[in-house]
């Protein structure tokens, strides 16, 4: 599979709360080549878990075909560090990941909860997910934490 | 609602079918709690579906079970079982039971039913003469079976008799072959079943009944029983007409007697032919004495069905709540509940009211007689005989007294395909369900009102069907044709990127020769609109077919597919593309706990485990940390592995000879045994060594659900097979197979497939009975279900494995035959492949680094995740970091 990535290009996104990019430690998390198309990947920053995706090269992912994506590791409806293992999909055309315990579904480009499957959040968490800006230069995925 | 005054006492003489239907009828109206109810029941139980009696043999009393247990535990509802009622006080309105015991009632309700009628017939009494009318009946009919056989030397049979052909008698017939015993049927009359079948029915019937290997006698009537010389058991009968036939045991099965003794001795009025005397109200002289079912005689005779005894019950129940119902006379339609052999009747079926016509179709060679009996127009049905082909019959019988449609009635006869029987639309009134009274009106509202969207919730809602099932196939019908018209379509679409259902989606992908999710999807997958903007589309990626935009499928589907890839032969479930499809349990080959660890269990098949083989997995379990548990499929459980210390411990158990148990898997988990032969006194066959080659075998097929089984080495069943998808137990000619069992939310017993089968033709029928259920089976669908939703039920996937009545056997066979030459064991391939060893990192900037926010306690000497409350107190002993050997 060719691998299909922007390089020398500078892309950010993110919800996570600034909209100044000066506030972003941006860290390298691993090489492009090391996150499988269409599954995740933890990364451990100090005591931050990410969970990071690399979606496929595929025209059904649209626009976000071969992009990269960073949510939080923390599944707020189990609590443990697990959102890197959920299947990869759509959801009406939205890029998506189930938590792998209880199967909510979240958008990896907002974080938002799409479906609750009858669940509430533990321990007070909020339901969506904190997305993190991500940065791929020549190979290199960077993800930017506040 | 309970009424806060003081409820009314009924009493209730006798626990049978009918008393049940009386008292959930009260229950289900009486809303007000305007009565008590107290049922006195003479046999040791609760009542049971006495219809049903020769299910006993196959499912136990399970499979004779009747409606909601609950109603014996509602509050106004009082059940003496083994507690005979003596005598009845009219002036006093008090009865009084077996321990002297008296009670009071306001109103008596008798429904003693019927015993069965022993004739004059010299050495009746003789041990081994039995009759056929109670669980205790067949229960001692069987243990002498049983001890006949065990008196013998191998290979001689025991010979049984039934005297009386009726339905009773062609029953009790079928429960003696049923037991492995020779059975001849000794009928007085003209013809087999002669209540309901006229001559050429009989004829047919007669060839029917020879091909099960029941001999018939007609027109002979019995003299005498003999007893055999030494043992003096019964051993002999001698017929008027000079024959003799030898027997080790007769069934008496001539008819029934009404328990009407109470009734006479309290001065009730009693029929010509017995029975208490009642009016269309069901109402007895005495005007708080009521009687019901097969005692009552109600316009001049007794019913002995329990169709028309549900009817008086609740006729009686409607008048005990101020109604004004009244007895609208007895359906007698009946149908022979014995396998393989189709009988039914209904109305009028001699053809006895004045210029009835008669339409006949008959093919003496396959053993069908079809009979209509109309008015003297040909049009209005007054009754019919089906013999050999029942099919027309669910769907004639509520047309009885209706006008038939079309011109030909002749056309409601042909078989099926052979001639265009016009569509039935069935008139709101009339009576499908006749054991529970529901009328096909009562169905369509449960479609329309009460929103039902099947045969399972229609049956819930209605109780159609919930009895003999004979009426079901009408009522999908009748279900079908409402959701049709109501525009309800059932969507079995799997989730919002494939509109097919699991079984339709096999076959596409099996007849496409497809092997990725992504042509998979292009080819079948829903498009949908992406609302963020256009599609980077790059034409020369694909092939000319159009993916589908917006569509990569979701946790719902992409495993689905997964299995449906595997079940189809698609190497490794890790290789390239399939990978991303698995769930993350079969993505890590490991079960996901709470706190994001895994659980590994290796493959111990049968149950079986060397003592080296245990220390290995102490010993691992020691080194890593992991907590252990034996579980219920006879293997053991290690807990709290992290993904990147499951290669480490994988390559242990490989190196000791252990593979992947596959308990992360929707596939085969355990066949668990009992020891079986080996080592146990009991044991007829080697049930560790069956359960061995079974694990081995189906070890790694991928199904809808989990499959689980288990094999027994006697009838004691210690391995408790019959709660498994496929159970196995032996028997001393070789194997019973049992399928659709499980536990779980809805326990499910398996029922019966086939007997004494060789060890070959047991792979066979449950190489097909997999195959067939992998192919065919919804999502999640249990084997249990899935069987229920199968054309036919579990005579229909007997029918399509065992005699292949779909031609689809060979390539049933074939398709196991490949899954059992390409099994590997999964974690073996992962341990020699570093591109698949690359996924077992708990970080992919620090693969080796456990999760920190991981936390133990330990309890009962092994550790376990901490609860949060544990986690804020700081009680945590045990963190990530433990020490591991490697």
């Amino acid at each position: 599979m060719t691998v299909h990535h922007v390089s020398d290009v500078q892309v950010t996104r993110g919800n996570w709360g600034s909209d100044n990019p000066s506030e972003v430690r941006w860290e390298r998390a691993c090489l492009l080549t090391d996150l499988f198309p269409e599954r995740g990947a933890a990364a451990l920053f100090g005591d931050v878990q990410v969970a990071l995706f690399r979606l496929p090269d595929d025209a059904a992912y649209g626009v976000h075909a071969g992009q990269v994506y960073a949510v939080q590791n923390l599944d707020p409806f189990s609590a443990a560090n697990v959102i890197s293992r959920g299947i990869v999909g759509t959801r009406a055309g939205e890029p998506t990941v189930a938590a792998p315990v209880y199967k909510q579904v979240f958008s990896l480009v907002t974080g938002t909860c799409l479906v609750l499957a009858d669940k509430t959040p533990k321990d007070d968490l909020p339901a969506d997910l904190v997305t993190y800006p991500v940065e791929v230069r020549e190979d290199v995925i960077y993800v930017g934490l506040p | 609602m309970v009424n806060s005054g003081n409820p009314q006492h009924l009493v209730v003489i006798g626990g049978g079918m009918v008393a049940q239907r009386l008292v959930e009828a009260l229950r289900a109206r009486d809303d007000a709690g305007r009565y008590r109810v107290t049922v006195f029941a003479e046999e040791p139980r609760a009542p049971y579906d006495r219809v049903g009696l020769t299910r006993w043999f196959e499912e136990g009393p399970e499979g004779i079970a009747l409606g909601d247990p609950s109603l014996w535990a509602d509050p106004l509802v009082t059940l003496h079982t083994d507690r005979k009622i003596e005598s009845i006080d009219r002036a006093a309105k008090t009865v009084t039971d077996r321990l002297g015991k008296v009670h009071a009632y306001d109103e008596l309700v008798l429904a003693t039913g019927s015993s069965a009628a022993m004739p004059p017939i010299p050495g009746n009494d003789l041990p081994g003469v039995f009759v056929y009318r109670t669980i205790d009946d067949v229960a001692a009919l069987r243990g002498w079976v049983e001890e006949k056989r065990r008196s013998y030397p191998e290979g001689k049979p025991v010979r049984g008799a039934v005297i009386g052909g009726g339905l009773l008698g062609l029953e009790a017939a079928g429960a003696l072959t049923a037991l492995d015993a020779q059975a001849t049927v000794i009928e007085f009359g003209t013809h087999l079943m002669g209540v309901q079948v006229d001559l050429g029915g009989g004829h047919a019937l007669k060839r029917l009944i020879n091909g099960k290997g029941i001999g018939v006698r007609a027109e002979t009537a019995t003299s005498q029983m003999k007893p055999h010389r030494r043992t003096g058991h019964v051993g002999r009968l001698d017929f008027a007409d000079g024959g003799r036939l030898d027997v080790d045991v007769v069934v008496v099965a001539t008819g029934v007697r009404p328990r009407d003794e109470l009734g006479r001795a309290a001065g009730l009025p009693v029929g010509e032919r017995g029975g208490v005397v009642v009016d269309l109200t069901c109402r007895t002289e005495d005007p708080h004495v009521w009687a019901v079912g097969e005692v009552a005689c109600i316009e001049g005779r007794c019913l002995g069905l329990v169709a028309p005894g549900n009817t008086m019950a609740e006729v009686v129940v409607d008048r005990l709540l101020g109604g004004l119902a009244e007895f609208p006379g007895a359906d007698t339609a009946t149908k022979l509940k014995l396998s393989g052999v189709d009988v039914a009747s209904f109305g009028d079926a001699h053809a006895r009211t004045e210029d009835a016509v008669e339409v006949v179709w008959a093919d003496p060679v396959a053993g069908v007689y079809k009979k209509l009996v109309l008015s003297d127009d040909a049009r209005t049905l007054l009754g019919g005989v089906f013999v050999g082909d029942a099919a027309p019959y669910a769907s004639l019988r509520p047309m009885l007294g209706a006008e038939l449609p079309g011109d030909d009635p002749s056309a409601f006869l042909l078989p099926e395909g052979g001639g265009g029987a016009p569509g039935l639309e069935l008139p709101d009134d009339a009576n499908v369900c006749s054991c529970n009274n529901v009328s096909a009106g009562t169905i369509r509202g449960a479609v329309t009102e009460h929103r039902c969207t099947d045969v399972p919730g229609v049956k819930a809602c209605t109780r159609a069907g919930t009895t003999c099932g004979a009426c079901l196939p009408l009522v999908k019908k009748l279900v079908d044709t409402e959701l049709e018209r109501a525009g309800i379509e059932v969507s079995t679409a799997l989730c919002e990127h494939f509109e097919m259902s699991r079984a339709q989606l096999f076959d596409a992908v099996r007849v496409a020769d497809l092997h990725s999710f992504s042509d998979i999807v292009a080819r079948f997958g829903v498009s949908t609109e992406v609302p963020t903007g256009s599609t980077t589309g790059d034409a020369s990626l694909v092939e000319p077919v159009e993916t589908p935009v917006g569509n990569r499928g979701c946790d719902i589907c992409k495993p689905v597919v997964a299995s449906i890839l595997a079940s189809l032969g698609n190497g490794h479930i890790l290789a390239g593309e399939q990978s991303t499809l698995q769930d993350t349990n079969d993505h890590m080959l490991a079960n996901l706990q709470k706190d994001g660890t895994y659980s590994v269990v290796p493959r111990m098949p049968g149950g079986e485990v060397t003592p080296e083989g245990l220390i290995v997995v102490g010993q691992v379990a020691k080194d890593f940390g992991l907590y252990t548990k034996i579980t219920g499929g006879q293997r053991i459980d290690m807990f709290g592995a992290r993904v990147d210390q499951l290669p480490d411990i994988w390559r242990r158990l490989v190196d000791a000879g252990f593979e992947s148990g596959h308990a992360y898997g929707k596939s085969l988990r355990t066949v668990k045994s009992c020891v079986g032969s080996t080592w146990c006194r009991y044991g007829v066959q080697d049930s560790v060594g069956m359960a061995v080659e079974l694990e081995l075998r189906y070890r790694g097929l991928r199904s809808p659900h989990k499959l689980k089984m288990g094999v027994s080495g006697c009838a004691r069943e210690c391995a408790e097979a019959r709660g498994k998808d496929v159970g196995v137990i032996a028997t001393d000619k070789g194997w019973n197979v049992y399928v659709g069992g499980n536990g779980g939310q809805t326990p499910r017993h398996a029922k019966l497939l086939a007997e004494d089968l060789t060890s070959e033709e047991l792979l066979r029928t449950i190489d097909r009975f997999l195959m067939y259920y992998v192919r065919t089976a919804d999502r999640l669908q249990r084997t249990a279900p899935w069987i229920e939703e199968v054309d036919g039920g579990l005579e229909g996937v007997r029918e399509v494995i065992m005699e292949d009545s779909l031609g689809i056997c060979a390539d049933l066979d074939a398709a196991m035959a490949r899954h059992v030459e390409n099994y590997e064991d999964e974690w073996k391939a992962v341990l020699e492949d570093p591109e698949k060893l690359r996924r077992f990192s708990s970080f992919v900037n620090a693969p080796k680094d456990a999760d920190p926010s991981l936390a133990y306690v330990t309890e009962r000497g092994q550790r376990r995740p901490a609860t949060s409350a544990e986690r804020a107190s700081g009680v945590v002993i045990a963190g990530p970091k433990l020490e591991v050997r490697a």
